[in-house]
């Protein structure tokens, strides 16, 4: 923390592509080297920026996916939106050794750490999961044994971003469970959840508002608000509930 | 299509990087009151409207939906309006922790 403190304006940084990885048919993680990099938080964020031949630059926010690490390297999944100006070609258009800028991290308002304690619930959509997954790589990394709940709402199997690792993280049995909500088509024999995330579904999932969980929803706009709403409406600490939404991001 | 105010909405959060080069500090964990209905809350919090080329931002109360601050970005300066807030409060990096 005494890093970020410490560092003041933020400055743009070179970041070097050291690996690509293919989580699903359209989403992509780069894992960028980043001299110099000071160190994040789970939840944080950067800006990355492109620059185009012509000097035309854009810029974008993606949350950080690797836990908080000193290794001076970050690891951001992208999900490819096929009409966006910068995600098709971080996750599409992009290589091993090629350079990006960013500058961060950045936020210190949806963030979590062991020592912030639980229970944890959290809840995405899509690639909401991204932030979301620090929080868990860094609970697994610091082994806390805080109780945390995954709930995360994907349009099919093949689309769970981390499934793998989920699985990996769920069969350790250290206080993680998760559940999906596959919405647009399921495998056959499929038995779990198939709709949207919604109040029911909530209920079921949620940590008894008694217990006083922190919260973290990312995601799609109406999902996030939709939520959120119900998470109030059961009974939780609307302070404790914190939201990321993604809005029409272009990505 | 039109887009529906719902689908605009952002979280103050996601102001943090621009917020930062006004503020010169982390700004989203920063606490401030609203000037409309005294709702407090970290301005992360907040309802954010915002889109990645606009020249600025407008950040509104997320209890009552009242503006709390516009920051334009133009002609190499910031202008921050700062009208719909009481109070801001923020840590001192200063003092011992």
């Amino acid at each position: 923390m005494v890093g970020t403190a410490l560092q003041r304006r933020l400055i743009w940084r070179t970041a070097e592509v050291v690996d690509l990885v293919d989580e699903t048919p359209r989403v992509r993680s780069l894992v960028l080297a980043v001299p110099g990099w000071p160190g994040h938080q789970a939840g944080q964020h950067v800006d990355v920026r492109l620059t185009a031949d012509d000097g035309y630059q854009t810029q974008r926010s993606y949350s950080i996916a690797s836990p908080p690490s000193t290794d001076e390297r970050l690891t951001l999944t992208i999900e490819r939106l096929d009409d966006g100006e910068v995600s098709p070609y971080l996750a599409g258009e992009l290589h091993a050794g090629d350079q990006v800028e960013l500058r961060g991290p950045i936020g210190g308002y949806f963030v979590w750490a062991p020592a912030v304690g639980g229970p944890l619930l959290l809840v995405a959509g899509g690639s909401g999961l991204c932030p979301l997954m620090a929080m868990l790589r860094l609970r697994q990394a610091a082994g806390s044994t805080v109780p945390a709940r995954l709930l995360y709402s994907s349009r099919s199997l093949d689309e769970v971003i981390y499934r793998d690792e989920l699985n990996k993280l769920v069969a350790m049995e250290n206080g993680l469970e998760v559940m999906l909500t596959l919405t647009r088509q399921q495998p056959p024999g499929w038995t779990g959840l198939h709709r949207r995330i919604d109040t029911d579904m909530l209920s079921a999932v949620a940590w008894p508002p008694a217990e006083r969980p922190w919260t973290f929803i990312c995601g799609p706009t109406p999902l996030v608000e939709t939520a959120a709403n119900a998470l109030v409406n059961l009974g939780h600490e609307p302070a404790r509930i914190k939201t990321e939404r993604f809005g029409p991001t272009g990505g | 299509m039109a887009i529906t105010e719902q689908e605009l909405r952002l979280d103050g959060n996601a102001a943090a990087g621009l917020l930062r080069d006004v503020f010169v500090h982390e700004f989203t964990s920063v606490r401030g009151a609203c000037a409309t209905c005294g709702a407090e809350g970290e301005m992360g919090a907040q309802h954010l409207y915002m889109t990645p080329l606009s020249p600025g931002a407008v950040l509104r109360c997320a209890t009552c939906g009242s503006m709390l601050m516009v920051v334009v970005r133009a002609g190499g300066r910031f202008r921050v309006g700062l009208q719909g807030l009481v109070w801001l409060e923020m840590q001192d990096e200063g003092a011992a922790s």
